[in-house]
Parts: C-alpha cells; structure tokens; sequence
C-alpha cells in the first residue's frame, strides 16, 4: 500500500487513512454514545458502501454519482435494520442487541458474497483525481490529496451540522442523554433511526472512499472494525472531536507503525487500546458512562 | 437425574463407538463438532452462568493451541500435549481476567477483544510462531502408552477429554462456587453487599474457563495437524458465541448442540447451497429475537423436560 | 457500655453538594435507632458510607472500635453489618429459598468448592428456612423471589439482610411503598426480632418509628438536627417546624 516509502509520503498515507477511519468511527462513536451499542457489524456498512460503490459506478461510469448515491443506500439499510431488528431488542439487555449485530455480519457478508462474488474488488479513483502530483521530489498520488481534502470539509460539514445546526443540537442532546431528550419531547424512535441510518451511511462513504485505495472483499467489515473500534475508545464516546483526533491519531500510528516497527506496533495500539478501557473508560473527549 | 445420567452415558458411547459405523469424513465432522463444543461450553460458564460476556476467549483456545503445537514437536507426551497447555491458559486467564473483570458490560467486550487481537497481533507477526502461516506439522501426543496418531487412539482420547471437560463444568456449574456465580450473574450487587468478595468468585470462573478454552485448543491443533493466527482473531470467540447462542445460553449442553449446528450447517449445507453463513446469521439473529432461549429452551418447551 | 456503632464527623460531598456535613452519631449494642428527616437530608448517604459502598471525604465509622472505613462492602458485611435497600435488590430468576441460602452461606468457606454439592452445605439451607419462617415466607420456599408480590419481595428483602445473621441491621425505608396492613405487618415483624440485632431503620411512616424505636436521629441538610428518645424529639420544636409539623409523611 504504501507508495513512497519516505516519511512525507508515509504521513500522508497515514492521514488519507486516518480520513477512512474518521468516516466510519464517526458513525460507530455517535450510535454508541446514543444507543449504548457497539455496532460491531458496523464495518459491513462499510464494506456495502465498497460494493454498492462498485456497482454504481458500473452502472453509471460515474465516481461521483457513486460517491453520492452509495451511502444513501447504505443509510437506507441501517435504518431498516434499526427498525426492523434492534428497536424490537430495546427493553431487553443492550448486550443482547451487541449481540445481534454480530450475527449481522455473517448476513451481511454472505448476502455480498450472493451478490458480488467473493473475488477481491477495487474502485477505480475518478478520471479527475487518477493521477499523480508532484510536490518537491515527492510524488502523490492526486486521489489520495483528494482523501485528505475531502475528509477535512467532511470534518467541518459535520462539525456545522452537530455544534450548529437544530438537528445537531437533537442529536447531541440524544447522545447525551436519550432519556432526558424523550421528555423534551423529541420523538426519540426516528432520532434512533435516524442517527442509525446517518452513521451507517457515512460508514457506507467511508467504503466509496477507501474504494480506490484498499481493495475490497467480502470480509473487509471484520477487519476494518478493529480500528474503528479502538478509534471510538480513544476518542471517547459520543465524541465527533474524539473520532477526528482518534482516527488521526490512529491512522498515523498503524501507518508507520507498519512501515517502521511491522512487529510490535499493532500490538501496541492493542495496549493502548486496553489501558484506556481500563484507566480512562470515556476515552480523551467522551462522556463519563452513568 | 438418573434418566439423565443415563441417556449421557448412552450418548458418550454412542460418540465414542461412532467410527465403528461411519467413515471418516463423517468422523472428522464429529470431532469437530466435539472441540468446538467443549470450547462453546467453556464460553457458556462464563456468560451463560457468570454473566460475563467476552470476546477475548479465542485468547485461551488460541495459547492452548499455540503451547501444544510448540510443545508436542519437542516432545509428543502428555505433559506437552495437554498439561503444558492447560497451564498457560490458565496464567493468562489469571492475568487477562485480573485486569477483565475491573469492568462489566460493552467496557468487558472490548477489553477482552483488545486482549485476544493482542495476542493476533504478536502470533500474526512472530517468525517464532509461523508468523502469518503458523505451525505446521504438529504431531499427535502419546499417552498412556496410547499412540494417538492411530485414529482410533485419537478419537476415544479425544473423546475422554472433551467428556472429562463436560462433567467438570457440570459439576462445576452444580457446585456451591457455581450457585455464587449464579448469584452474581442475576444480582451483583447485593451479593457483594451480602459479603461475597464478587470479585475473587468472577476471577476463577474467568480461570476455569480459559483452562477448559485451551484444552479444546490443545485438541484442536492435534485434531488439524496445525494452528494459525487465526484462532486468535475475536471473530473466533464470536463463533462460540454463536453456538451458545443458538444452543441456549446457560445450560452448557446447548453449547454442544450450537457447536453440531454450526459445523453442520457449514459443512453439510454447503453441499446444497453455499449460502450457509447468511442461514448461520439469519438463524442466530432468529434466536436472538425470538427464542432466547435457543435450541434447547426450544426442545424443552416441546418435550416438556424438567431444567 | 462502648457503642456497637460510632460515626465520627463524617462528610460527604458530590461535587459543590455537601450531602453530610459533619454527621455524629453512636448507637448502642441492642438498641433500636430510627434515622429520619426529609428527603435529601443524607440518610442513605449515611447508609452508603457504613457500609462501603461510598467512601467519606472526612470522618470515620467504627464497629465496636474498630474502623470501618475505607473497607469494600463485602468486608463490611463480613464483620457483621447486613443491610437492606430502599429500592427492593434480590436475586428474581432464583428461588425465595435460593435467596435465603446464598446470603446465608456468604460468610462460610464452603462456597469455593468446585465439585461438592450445595445440598451438603446444611447449615445455611437450615439458616435459610429458619429466616424464611421469621419473616412469613415459609410457604413460598420455592417461589422464584420474581414473582413474589409487591409485599412479600419487602420481606424477602429484610429475609435477605438478615440471613447473614448480622449484629447490626441497616434497614433503608422496610416499609416503602406499602399498604397499610403490609405496614402494620412489617412493624410486627422487625418488633419480633431478637434484641441481639440491633437495628439502625430509615423510615418516613411516623407510626413505624414510634412503635420501634428506642431512640430518634434527625438529620436535616446532611446535618443531626436533634437526637432523643421518641417523645423528646417529638416535642423539639426545630424538628416540629422542619419535619413533623408537614403532616402525613411516606
């Protein structure tokens, strides 16, 4: 994966990454601190975004349209599986509702496998951004500095809706303290759905991005998990500040830490992963759990 | 009870007479069926009657597998085949569930994950261990003058084991120490404020089940030939979730049944269609929804059987 | 004759919110003292911090002498202090009787026996029948305590607390919640018990407190208000302007 083996160029990949991982943890973080669930099949709304992605852009030729209508597809799917599998588990344990959505990997992950065949895919980057940039004597790919720009106005477009807007201040009072919001009178079976439904989609754009940059197999979602999750435990739950810094943090350190250290860093970002569960439960920027 | 003790010796003889009748893919089928069982059943004490949900128990199969392979290409006896690996497991049960059991619910699946990833992390990348391919090669053990590279050898020894490991969880489970977990499982807090050190009681469970974990592991590497990363990664623990869900939690011979559901499904099912891991999660999410209770609740309510 | 239970200056604070402020109190082995005042005067607070389950911010508690604090909850029921909730706490898939026994055996060793039988373990099966009889739920033996009516889990709860045969009984509101029989029927019981208990009883009903108690504590604001026997507290007119004088309480 890596296209340069300089540190400029690592940095780079690392944040094009780190982009990837903002993208989906965003969504994970905001249905933990919402719903007290762990959606661990949250990495198959990312691979579905990869597929769909593929699909769309077979059907149309077109990057963008993809880039526009994938999520939206996969948005449509989470709120089906909200409303249709977990809203019925709500007065029971949420561990079992964690449960369920383990179970929704294999559904989801055969149900590509149907569809697409089991082969590894790719997305190929749009015309615009296919080439190579030079900068100094180092050279980029283009797409990638369109993953970072992109995931910056993403990061501020979500920072506009959550801190600014009537909906955000919704869905934060929501993430906050669902109950409490209920008794404001905010109809909290849509704000489920719908935080449910938006964090799948951008989970869904996370895969449409990450198309041209890692290749796509039906397993993907297990995998990408992992570092969403320990995303979310770094950066705290309910946290939007806590998935930027998180996966910025992250993205960085399993980049070069495969380039430099190929043995030990995973192992590390596992450990760090532990004593922040252990010592600080909510993370650098979340609440404090009840 | 004594119906019941019956129809399990019955059905031990039965499994262990099995490759009398049938060949051998049937048989592997069956082996398979038993290791992951006893595995399953492992993960039922601890969340089906502990109440301690983790994804971190592929950690204890994996270090069982790990220390047998290693082990039995030095040496092929008991010792390297089954001790050497129950004892790591257990040390790592000790100090994986120390830190563990500090905090309960989401917080306790995502501690445990972390633990078994880490140990993925390290196997994935230890020329030491195989790395990426893992130990190959792994002989099978020899004990009590039985040379288990034998087939028939192996399977009653397999057989022995994974029975040897089902009455111990069973009498575990019917034991004083199992009434406590029992107790903490339905209310934690008043059995503390009613003087049990909840804690200490929470860390033996985590203990023994991580022991009976990598025996199932030693038997699994002996049973392939070989380990990998693999066993580590936490979608395996999240398999013998599966089964004990889909068998019943809390009852430990659900876990078995889970385990000849899963293995069926993914073998025999497909033959027919390859669509079985989209019937294996639509069935769990089925259980999940509506029959908490899982298989054997399912067949109790038909057939009207006592607990 | 030494206290079996002395709070020493104790504080409490949550954040800005001073729950206990400086709380004294001693009470004497066999006597019965009912701690009342309004609601947020920190008398489950008080409660919490005997038993462990919150930790003082100053002061100390000491069970015939002996400190207390900073001990786990399970240490403090070990020593002898069993206590009841508020918000009813028992075990509801298990049965009245598994209730019974599993507090019952909490102080023996026999409970880290892997491979025994809990139906050889006889003293707290025995213990656990004797406090099922002492609170009215012989006959409910096999009931998962779930499905027991509101009433009846009450006495499963004061079942509970006293199947570790405590030497000091914490009751948090026994009577909460309950109909007029039920009260009278749970005042009975607690009057019933051995002397040897002594006990240490939250409570709103006014009746409740005149027909057990030896001795009142009054707190008010997480501070002891006024403190006497039953008919002096009754005529302190600080605890008539803050307390009493309001009417029907519960």
């Amino acid at each position: 994966m890596p296209f340069i083996p300089d540190f400029f160029g690592q940095a780079l990949n690392g944040l094009a990454y780190g982009v990837l991982l903002f993208l989906l943890s965003v969504g994970l973080t905001l249905i933990f601190g919402m719903l007290d669930v762990v959606n661990l099949a949250h990495g198959s709304f990312y691979m579905l975004g990869v597929y769909a992605g593929l699909t769309l852009i077979a059907a149309t030729g077109s990057f963008w349209v993809a880039l526009l209508l994938a999520p939206l597809a996969v948005g449509l799917v989470g709120a089906l599986v909200e409303r249709g599998l977990l809203r019925p588990l709500y007065r029971r344990p949420t561990l079992d509702q964690v449960l369920l959505t383990f179970g929704l990997i294999y559904l989801f992950e055969d149900l590509v496998k149907w569809i697409w065949g089991g082969r590894i895919r790719s997305i190929p980057p749009p015309a615009l951004f296919a080439g190579s940039v030079t900068l100094g004597d180092a050279t980029l790919p283009s797409y990638r500095l369109f993953v970072i720009a992109f995931g910056l106005v993403m990061a501020l477009a979500l920072w506009l809706l959550i801190e600014k807007t009537r909906l955000g201040a919704i869905i934060r009072a929501g993430v906050f303290d669902a109950e409490m919001a209920a008794g404001l009178g905010i109809n909290t079976d849509r704000m489920f759905t719908g935080v449910f439904a938006f964090g799948a989609a951008l989970g869904g754009l996370s895969g449409v991005i990450a198309g041209p940059i890692q290749s796509a197999y039906p397993s993907v979602g297990v995998t990408i998990l992992i570092p969403a999750l320990i995303v979310v435990v770094v950066g705290g739950l309910g946290s939007l500040k806590g998935s930027l810094v998180g996966s910025l943090i992250i993205g960085q350190a399993e980049t070069f830490g495969k380039a430099w250290l190929p043995g030990v860093s995973m192992l590390m970002i596992y450990v760090v992963m532990a004593l922040i569960v252990l010592l600080r439960p909510q993370g650098l920027f979340g609440r404090q759990l009840k | 009870m004594r119906l019941r003790a019956l129809g399990f010796v019955v059905v031990v003889a039965a499994v262990a007479a099995f490759p009398a009748a049938f060949g051998v893919y049937p048989v592997k089928l069956l082996q398979e069926i038993l290791i992951w069982g006893v595995f399953a059943m492992s993960l039922d004490f601890l969340m089906g009657y502990g109440g301690m949900v983790s994804f971190g128990h592929s950690a204890f199969f994996g270090i069982g597998a790990y220390v047998a392979a290693f082990a039995l290409q030095g040496s092929p006896g008991a010792l390297a085949g089954l001790a050497a690996p129950a004892l790591a497991a257990a040390a790592a049960a000790l100090v994986i569930g120390f830190f563990s059991i500090r905090v309960s619910g989401v917080y306790f699946i995502m501690l445990t994950l972390a633990f078994s990833q880490m140990f993925f992390a390290y196997a994935f990348q230890a020329a030491w261990l195989g790395a990426e391919d893992g130990i190959v090669g792994v002989p099978r053990v020899v004990v009590l003058g039985l040379d288990t590279a034998q087939p028939t050898a192996f399977h009653l020894y397999l057989v022995g084991l994974v029975t040897l490991a089902a009455l111990v969880l069973w009498r575990a489970v019917r034991s004083p120490f199992g009434h406590v977990l029992r107790g903490i499982h339905e209310n934690e807090a008043r059995m503390e404020a009613v003087g049990y050190p909840v804690s200490r009681y929470k860390l033996l469970a985590f203990v023994v089940a991580g022991t009976v974990a990598g025996v199932a592991g030693a038997l699994y590497t002996q049973f392939n030939g070989s380990i990998s990363p693999d066993a580590f990664f936490w979608t395996t623990s999240g398999e013998a979730l599966l089964m004990v869900i889909i068998g019943g939690t809390g009852t430990l011979g659900g876990a078995m049944l889970g385990s000849a559901a899963f293995i069926l499904l993914q073998s025999l099912v497909s033959s027919y269609t390859e669509r079985w891991m989209l019937i294996l999660g639509a069935t769990f999410i089925l259980f999940v929804l509506f029959a908490p209770g899982g298989l054997v609740g399912a067949l109790r309510g038909r057939v009207g059987l006592h607990a | 004759m030494s206290p079996l239970l002395a709070v020493e200056r104790l504080t409490k604070s949550f954040a800005a919110l001073k729950a206990l402020n400086g709380v004294s109190l001693a009470v004497e082995p066999r006597e019965r003292r009912a701690l009342i005042g309004p609601n947020g005067a920190g008398k489950t607070t008080l409660f919490n911090l005997i038993t462990g389950h919150l930790a003082p911010n100053g002061g100390r508690v000491l069970l015939e002498g002996e400190p207390l604090t900073g001990l786990a909850p399970h240490a403090v029921a070990r020593r002898g202090i069993s206590r009841s909730f508020q918000r009813t706490s028992l075990f509801p898939r298990l049965d009245v009787g598994e209730n019974l026994r599993l507090a019952a055996a909490a102080d023996g060793r026999g409970s880290w026996n892997l491979f025994g039988s809990v139906a050889r373990l006889a003293a707290p099966r025995a213990r656990a029948r004797a406090v099922a009889e002492q609170v009215g739920l012989a006959e409910r033996l096999a009931e998962p305590a779930g499905r027991l009516s509101y009433g009846e889990q009450r006495q499963l709860e004061l079942g509970v607390a006293l199947a570790t045969a405590p030497r000091l009984l914490l009751l948090d509101e026994p009577t909460a919640g309950m109909s007029p029989e039920e009260t009278q029927h749970m005042t009975r019981l607690l009057a019933a018990l051995p002397r040897e208990i002594t006990l240490l009883i939250i409570e709103h009903d006014m009746d409740v407190v005149f027909s057990l108690a030896d001795r009142i504590t009054v707190l008010h604001y997480g501070e002891v208000l006024s403190e006497g026997a039953p008919d002096a507290v009754k005529a302190d007119p600080r605890v008539y302007e803050v307390y009493l004088g309001t009417g029907d309480e519960g």
